[in-house]
C-alpha cells in the first residue's frame, strides 16, 4: 500500500508486447537493397503489366530526388534504404482455392492474432484480406460480396482482373511523387487491398485487412485503394501487428480513398505494430500516407484511428473536400509510452462550398512517450460557408512524457467558420484513489479513466473493433500506473 | 467491527492523529464532530488508505483483520466505504459502467461470479428507488457536471449498491439544501441495519437530527477528547467547541 504514484507510473509501461512471436515459415525473400533491378524483380514476381512497371520506375526516380523531411519535432533516425528487403512472401504459396490449401502455420498465426479467417467466422460478418509480409494471403467472403458487384481483393489480383479501375484510380489521390515515403511505396509496393463498391450499393459487412510483418529486415509497403461509387457506402477496418525485433523495421503504406457523389467511406485503423522495448530498441517506423478525396457533392469520408504501437508513428490521414457539401472526419486516439513517438493528425482541404470537417484528437502519453498532434485546416477561396471544428486533448500519465499541439489554419474565404479547442490533463491521484475506494485496483482504474477519455473516438469504431480497441488500450497502459 | 487503538498518523512532517481510540460495533452509528482542522477527514483518509498519510503508531482491526495492511482497494472489498466530501469527476466513464466494475471487483474478491446484466439492472432500479436517485444520472458520466447535491446523492446511491459493512460519511451534509439533506438522510436511514455500521463526520448538529447517532465523539487536535450520546451534539451546538478545547490546552501546559 506504500505504493507511491511515481513507482506506479514507472511500472505502467512494463507490459510485454503480446504479438511479438515469429512464424517459422519458408519465405521467398528478395535480396536486400534498392535499385531499378529490385523494382524489376518485384514487378516480374507479380507478373505485372508494363504500364505498372513504368509507373513504379517513375516513382523510383521521384524517390531518388526527394530529401527526407526535416520539419518534425523529433529526431529522425537515419534510415538505410539499402539494408531493407523489399519483398517477402510465404514460399509455398501458389494460388489458394480454399482455406484448406493455406499453410497451417500461417493460419495458426492469424488465429493467434484473432483474425477471423476460417469459415466458421462467417457469423462474425467480417470479410478479411490478410497481408503477411508482402503478399495477400486470403480474402474471405469474396463470393458473397461478388453477388452485389462489390470487388474486394488483393491489389495485385485487381491489377490483373480490373486493370481499368486500377489505371484510373491508382495514384489519383496520393501521386507517386507525393512525398519520399509515398514515392518509395509506389516504387516497391508488393500488395495490399482493393475495394470497389458499385453505385448505390451499401456494403453489407465490414471489410477488413490485417497486416503482419514477419520476416527480419523486411519492410512492408502495402497499398490500399478504395473506391465508393455514387451513393454507395463501405466501412473498412485495418489492423496491424509485428514480431519483436531488435532492429527497426519500416512500414511505409499508402491508402487512397475515393468517394464519389453521395458516397460514404468509413476507414478505421487499430494499429499495434511492435513499439520497441523499454529502452526504445527496435520497433516499427510507421510512415504512412493516407488520403481520401470526396470527389462528388455530399460525399463523406471518415477516418478513425487507434494508434498504440510503432516506435515512431508519423501519419496524417487527410480529406480533400472537393465536392460541394462534402464532409470529412478524423477521430484519433494515439498512445505513446516508453520511448515511443507519435506525430499524427490530419489535413482537411476545403475546396467545395458548404464543406464540413470535424477533428477529434485524443493523445495519451505515458513513460517518456512523446505525442504530437499536427493538423492543417485549409479553406480555399471558393469554399463558401465551409465549417471546421477541431478538438485536441492530451492526457499525461507521469511526469516524463510530453504532449505537443501544432494546429495550422489557413483560410482564404471570409464566410468560413473554424473552431479549435484544446485541453491538457493529467490522470489525477484523486481519480485513482476514488476508484480504489470503490474496490477497483489501480490498473483497472487507469483503464477505465483512459477509455472514458477516449470514448468519443472509440464510439466511432464498429462494435467488435471498439471492444478490441478498449482492451488494447487497457493492455497497452497496463503497469503504467499502480 | 472496527477497533481503533492509539492510532497515530502524519502528513509530510505534521502529526495529525495523535492517538485515536474508537470501537464501532455492527448496528451502530457513530458521529464524529469537531472544529476545522481537528483531524476528522484525516481519520477517514487514514482508514481508507490514502497515500501521503503515514501511520506512525497504533492499530486498526476491521472484523479482526489488520486493516492497515490492506491496499485501498482491498479495504473497500473488505467492506469499508467512504462517502467523499468532494466526490471526483471522471469524464467519459458512465456511472453505471463504473458501478458494475466496482461491484464485480468486490464480488470477485469474495469468489463470487459477476452479476448477470439483468440482475444488475434489477438491483440498480431497486437501489435508485430506495435512495431516490434520479435514473437519468445513472447513465451520465461519473459525477461530471453534477451539482454539489447530485454528487452527494450519488455517493449514497453507490453506498446502497455496494452494500458495505462500514460506511464513513465525510461531511456529506456540507453544501446540501434542506431537501437534499432529507433525501440523503432518508437513504442512509433505510440502509441502516443490524449488520452494518456508520461513522458520520460532520460539523453541525443539523445532520444528526436526521441521522440519529448512538454515540457522538468530539475530535480535537488529533485526539477524541469527549464521547457521549446524541445529547452531546446538542450541547456542542449550544456552547460551541471552545469549552472542549480548554481541558486539552490545560492538560498540555
Amino acid at each position: 500500500m506504500a505504493n507511491n504514484s511515481a513507482d506506479i507510473l514507472e511500472e505502467y509501461s512494463d507490459k510485454e508486447y503480446e504479438f511479438g512471436f515469429v512464424t517459422d515459415i519458408e519465405m521467398d525473400i528478395a535480396p536486400r537493397g534498392l535499385n531499378e533491378d529490385t523494382i524489376h524483380f518485384i514487378s516480374a514476381k507479380k507478373k505485372e503489366p508494363q504500364w505498372l512497371l513504368d509507373w513504379r520506375l517513375k516513382a523510383y526516380q521521384s524517390f531518388l530526388k526527394q530529401p527526407e523531411p526535416h520539419w518534425q519535432n523529433f529526431e529522425l533516425p537515419k534510415i538505410d534504404f539499402q539494408n531493407i528487403s523489399y519483398y517477402a512472401a510465404p514460399k509455398s504459396k501458389a494460388k489458394y482455392k480454399d482455406m484448406n490449401e493455406v499453410d497451417p502455420e500461417l493460419i495458426a498465426t492469424f488465429e493467434k492474432l484473432g483474425i477471423p479467417l476460417s469459415e466458421q467466422k462467417i457469423l462474425a460478418g467480417v470479410a478479411v484480406d490478410a497481408v503477411f509480409d508482402s503478399v495477400s494471403v486470403a480474402t474471405t467472403f469474396k463470393e458473397t460480396l461478388k453477388e452485389q458487384g462489390i470487388i474486394f481483393s488483393s491489389i495485385s489480383e485487381a491489377v490483373k482482373e480490373h486493370p481499368e479501375l486500377i489505371q484510373k484510380y491508382l495514384g489519383s489521390v496520393v501521386p507517386h511523387s507525393d512525398n519520399i515515403y509515398a514515392a518509395l511505396n509506389a516504387a516497391v509496393f508488393s500488395d495490399g487491398s482493393f475495394v470497389y463498391i458499385p453505385k448505390g450499393v451499401r456494403c453489407p459487412m465490414e471489410l477488413s485487412t490485417y497486416f503482419r510483418i514477419n520476416s527480419e529486415n523486411t519492410g512492408q509497403f502495402e497499398r490500399t485503394l478504395i473506391i465508393a461509387d455514387e451513393g454507395s457506402y463501405v466501412s473498412y477496418l485495418e489492423g496491424c501487428t509485428a514480431p519483436k525485433r531488435d532492429e527497426n523495421q519500416m512500414h511505409a503504406a499508402v491508402v487512397e480513398l475515393v468517394a464519389l457523389e453521395n458516397a460514404e467511406i468509413k476507414y478505421s485503423t487499430v494499429q499495434n505494430w511492435y513499439p520497441g522495448d523499454k529502452e526504445g530498441k527496435g520497433g516499427i517506423y510507421n510512415f504512412v500516407t493516407k488520403r481520401g478525396v470526396c470527389r462528388g457533392a455530399h460525399a463523406k469520408i471518415s477516418w478513425t484511428q487507434v494508434e498504440t504501437g510503432s516506435a515512431i508513428t508519423w501519419k496524417y490521414p487527410s480529406v480533400i473536400l472537393q465536392g460541394d457539401y462534402s464532409s470529412g472526419e478524423f477521430y484519433s486516439v494515439a498512445v505513446t509510452k516508453n520511448k515511443q513517438i507519435a506525430d499524427t493528425g490530419t489535413k482537411m482541404y476545403h475546396i467545395g462550398k458548404g464543406t464540413k470537417s470535424r477533428i477529434i484528437s485524443k493523445g495519451i502519453s505515458a513513460g517518456q512517450g512523446q505525442n504530437s498532434y499536427r493538423g492543417l485546416v485549409q479553406v480555399g477561396s471558393k469554399a463558401e460557408n465551409a465549417r471546421n471544428f477541431t478538438q485536441c486533448d492530451s492526457l499525461l500519465i507521469g511526469d516524463r512524457c510530453g504532449a505537443h499541439t501544432f494546429p495550422y489554419i489557413e483560410s482564404k474565404n471570409k464566410s468560413a467558420t473554424i473552431e479549435h479547442e484544446a485541453t491538457t490533463s493529467k490522470i489525477g491521484e484523486d481519480q485513482i484513489f476514488y476508484l480504489n475506494q470503490r474496490g477497483i485496483d489501480t490498473e483497472k482504474a487507469v483503464a477505465l479513466i483512459v477509455n472514458g477519455y477516449a470514448k468519443e473516438v472509440l464510439n466511432q469504431l464498429p462494435m467488435e473493433f471498439a471492444v478490441e480497441a478498449q482492451k488494447l488500450l487497457s493492455i497497452t497502459l497496463e503497469g503504467s500506473v499502480g | 467491527m472496527l477497533s481503533i487503538k492509539n492510532l497515530q498518523a502524519k502528513v509530510e512532517d505534521k502529526q495529525i492523529l495523535k492517538g485515536i481510540n474508537l470501537q464501532v460495533n455492527a448496528g451502530e452509528v457513530h458521529a464524529i464532530m469537531g472544529p476545522n482542522g481537528s483531524g476528522k477527514s484525516s481519520l477517514a483518509s487514514v482508514l481508507t488508505g490514502r497515500e501521503n498519510f503515514e501511520v506512525t503508531g497504533g492499530e486498526v482491526l476491521f472484523d479482526g483483520k489488520d486493516l492497515l495492511e490492506f491496499s485501498p482497494e482491498d479495504r473497500a472489498r473488505e467492506g469499508l466505504f467512504l462517502a467523499f466530501q468532494y466526490p471526483i469527476e471522471i469524464p467519459g466513464v458512465s456511472n453505471i459502467n463504473f458501478l458494475r466494475t466496482a461491484l464485480n471487483e468486490i464480488r470477485a474478491y469474495h469468489n463470487e461470479p459477476p452479476l448477470e446484466a439483468k440482475e444488475f439492472l434489477r438491483l440498480t432500479r431497486e437501489k435508485q428507488k430506495l435512495v431516490e436517485f434520479d435514473a437519468k444520472l445513472t447513465n451520465r458520466s461519473l459525477n461530471e457536471g453534477f451539482s454539489g447535491g447530485e454528487k452527494k446523492r450519488n455517493e449514497i446511491f453507490q453506498l446502497a449498491m455496494l452494500n458495505p459493512k462500514l460506511s464513513i460519511l465525510d461531511e456529506t451534509d456540507s453544501g446540501l439544501d434542506i431537501d437534499a439533506l432529507r433525501i440523503v438522510s432518508n437513504g442512509v436511514n433505510k440502509l441502516r441495519s443490524e449488520k452494518n455500521a456508520f461513522i458520520v463526520i460532520t460539523h453541525y448538529q443539523r445532520l444528526l437530527e436526521y441521522i440519529v447517532p448512538d454515540f457522538v465523539h468530539v475530535l480535537y487536535d488529533g485526539r477524541i477528547v469527549k464521547s457521549g450520546t446524541k445529547e452531546l451534539a446538542l450541547e456542542l451546538e449550544e456552547k460551541g467547541y471552545d469549552w472542549i478545547k480548554e481541558p486539552v490546552t490545560t492538560a498540555s501546559v
